[in-house]
């Protein structure tokens, strides 16, 4: 039906889902005892009311960037990336080999060096299920949710086998000064005022950004980006016109999967400087919220990954104020899915009656 | 090694089984109709919470069964509104009961016992207390035979004996029933059966909610037998490895059962490095042991092992012709 505008689809779906998951979460949050009202606003104080605040949500953000990106560009093939989390770790692998064992002398180049470790190591741990998804038609949902389950016990028996640092912890040793990345405190601090003071946010926020625009021009501006979105459109008439479906499902796959793995640049190059055990967190799995509620396009992803950090960061806040705990989190993660991917046509089928009963009586008028 | 260690392996497989094997024939029911879930874990992880907090304040690990499946049920019917009536996708619509499950049972259990998103520990008629089969005890003396009975078959709680009844039960319901045939054909081609004027909407709910009640008993188990009270998490990727089963089984039930124990099995191995090391002469990683059911089941999605087809309709939401 094209009764509805571009604007709608774009804007007025995910916000009436977004209005609907914050109903509900209101609902559980007064179910428990708690002023919704006022949890809200001690999340937006404790995100946004500082730059203390910001440097944690930033830094959360751009986890959710490189993560949802990951999403999006499989979405647009049609495939879901569910395996997110698995090649965040791995990418995580790659970052602290790279760091640990080659001896970069300034951080620029360190944070070349990483981003290559973590895409490469991330692609690498995609392909696999993208190889059998292309040639084998197993399916790629079921092989990227085993190989999260293959890469958290791989990190394992690694942090506390051979890459494990002196002492009780799990966790490598600590990276060289040399590859120790900027944060935003060393950045926009002047004089005696110091801004984002102890924050995780640093220079990788930039390269998140840089890899925004980096997808957006490989989708919509290269002959990949066209094939891409005619294989997830129809397979068939991809397949008429030429294109390759193994090309296609490799390729972006290996994007998806290198994009998952470079959020590594942030958590373990840029706020732990070494690789501890459970670094992403979940992050690869936020990336599927962030990615249809940012509709799979690049700014809104950036939009949605600012929201989710927004949530994360406020949520922590909340969980030290208030007797809300963290997990409250995942159920408004869980209700963002719900209802931005899995009851889309719930909020649609309404919404289009309505514009084509507007249209028609526009007509009817005329 | 001798035969009593062994014994005890076989019964840890078999306890650790259960879960897997009850979720693994719930997720046959759903996707055998054509509607896939990945929200197996989650359905039993809310489960495993309503039952251990039922149980806790009823008494009754009875009464906290059936609120267990009714917790499964409720998520089972947001999947099947998300995925049968508005046509959405099954496997958004599965992460997302996953994500649901987990917060929500932390946060109503911090918010009702306030202990750190866990329920008080289940003691007593809480719990399901294991079963002393007749004659156990009598035929104990019998070399091996009587160990063996008294050991392996006798002494599980009444959910494993049913856990293990729903695998015939299964078989007959799917391969003998007008209802199994027409619920195979559900996944298999769904115009057909709508043709014939059977309702595919009314079967797929159908299966969803038998999915939802299996899923109940499987984190009932969980929480009131194999455990004695609710902890975050407790799921642990169960509802994947049952997932993992269901393709190694290739979507048949006795297939299910053995795919189950292999798993269970594994499981068991890596709680005893002890007899591990003991048979084989060298200590065998424990991270191994605990991946090896998700590499075997990429091993046997690559079709290196015989070839693993879902059923054909699977993962379709059914437009009906105008």
């Amino acid at each position: 039906m094209d009764g509805m505008p571009k604007w709608a689809d774009v804007v007025l779906i995910p916000l009436i889902s977004l209005i609907l998951a914050a109903i509900l979460s209101a609902l559980v949050i007064l179910a428990i005892g708690e002023s919704p009202i006022e949890a809200l606003m001690l999340m937006i104080d404790g995100a946004l009311g500082s730059t203390y605040g910001w440097g944690y949500t930033l830094y959360y953000a751009t986890n959710f960037i490189f993560t949802g990106l990951a999403v999006s560009v499989a979405f647009h093939a049609r495939m879901f990336n569910i395996g997110g989390e698995g090649q965040a770790m791995i990418g995580g692998l790659g970052v602290a080999l790279f760091c640990l064992y080659i001896p970069w002398p300034h951080w620029s180049l360190a944070l070349l060096g990483g981003t290559l470790g973590a895409a490469v190591f991330g692609a690498a741990w995609a392909m696999i299920p993208a190889y059998l998804q292309a040639k084998r038609g197993s399916h790629i949902v079921i092989t990227t949710i085993m190989f999260n389950f293959i890469a958290a016990a791989l990190l394992n028996y690694l942090l506390i086998g051979a890459l494990k640092a002196k002492g009780m912890e799990p966790a490598t040793e600590k990276f060289r000064e040399t590859t120790h990345l900027p944060s935003f405190q060393d950045m926009f601090s002047f004089g005696e005022t110091a801004l984002f003071r102890g924050t995780p946010a640093n220079v990788s926020f930039f390269v998140a950004i840089l890899a925004c625009f980096a997808v957006w021009a490989l989708i919509w501006k290269t002959k990949l980006g066209y094939e891409i979105r005619a294989y997830g459109h129809s397979e068939s008439a991809a397949k008429y016109a030429g294109i390759s479906p193994t090309k296609i499902i490799m390729i972006s796959m290996l994007i998806s999967g290198g994009l998952a793995g470079m959020m590594a640049i942030n958590n373990v190059q840029g706020e732990a400087e070494r690789l501890v055990l459970n670094a992403v967190e979940g992050a690869g799995f936020i990336g599927i919220a962030v990615a249809l509620m940012g509709r799979s396009h690049p700014f809104g992803v950036f939009l949605a990954a600012i929201l989710f950090g927004f949530l994360y960061q406020g949520g922590a806040e909340l969980a030290l104020w208030t007797k809300i705990p963290r997990e409250m989190i995942v159920v408004i993660q869980a209700l963002v899915i719900l209802f931005t991917g899995a009851l889309d046509d719930m909020v649609r089928a309404p919404l289009e009656r309505m514009f084509l009963a507007a249209q028609r009586r526009k007509k009817g008028a005329a | 090694m001798d035969l009593l260690t062994l014994l005890q392996v076989f019964d840890s497989t078999v306890r650790l089984a259960t879960p897997l094997l009850l979720a693994c024939l719930a997720g046959l029911f759903s996707e055998r109709a054509g509607i896939f879930d990945i929200g197996l874990e989650g359905k039993m992880l809310a489960a495993a919470f309503l039952s251990a907090a039922v149980a806790y304040t009823t008494g009754s690990a009875w009464v906290g069964l059936g609120a267990g499946i009714m917790a499964s049920l409720a998520l089972s019917g947001i999947h099947g509104l998300a995925s049968i009536t508005f046509r959405g996708n099954q496997l958004i619509s599965g992460v997302a009961i996953n994500f649901l499950a987990a917060g929500l049972t932390v946060v109503v259990a911090q918010s009702w016992f306030g202990q750190g998103g866990r329920t008080p520990q289940l003691t007593g008629s809480a719990r399901f207390e294991p079963i002393t089969l007749p004659f156990a005890e009598a035929l104990r003396d019998i070399p091996v035979l009587g160990p063996i009975y008294y050991e392996l078959f006798s002494g599980h709680t009444a959910l494993v004996y049913i856990a293990l009844i729903f695998v015939p039960l299964t078989w007959w319901v799917l391969y003998s029933t007008r209802f199994g045939l027409r619920l195979r054909a559900v996944g298999e081609n769904p115009a057909a059966v709508d043709t014939a004027g059977i309702s595919v909407v009314g079967l797929r709910y159908t299966a969803v909610v038998i999915c939802g009640v299996l899923c109940g008993i499987a984190g009932a188990y969980l929480a009131t037998a194999l455990q004695a009270s609710f902890v975050k998490d407790m799921s642990a990727g169960r509802g994947y490895i049952a997932l993992a089963a269901l393709i190694f089984a290739k979507w048949r039930p006795w297939a299910a059962l053995y795919a189950c124990l292999l798993f269970g099995f594994l499981q068991a191995l890596a709680l005893r490095p002890d007899v591990i090391q003991s048979v084989l002469g060298f200590k065998v990683n424990a991270q191994l042991l605990d991946v090896l059911p998700y590499i075997l089941t990429v091993i046997i999605l690559a079709g290196f092992v015989g070839k693993a087809i879902p059923p054909r309709a699977g993962g379709e939401p059914y437009v009906k012709e105008r």
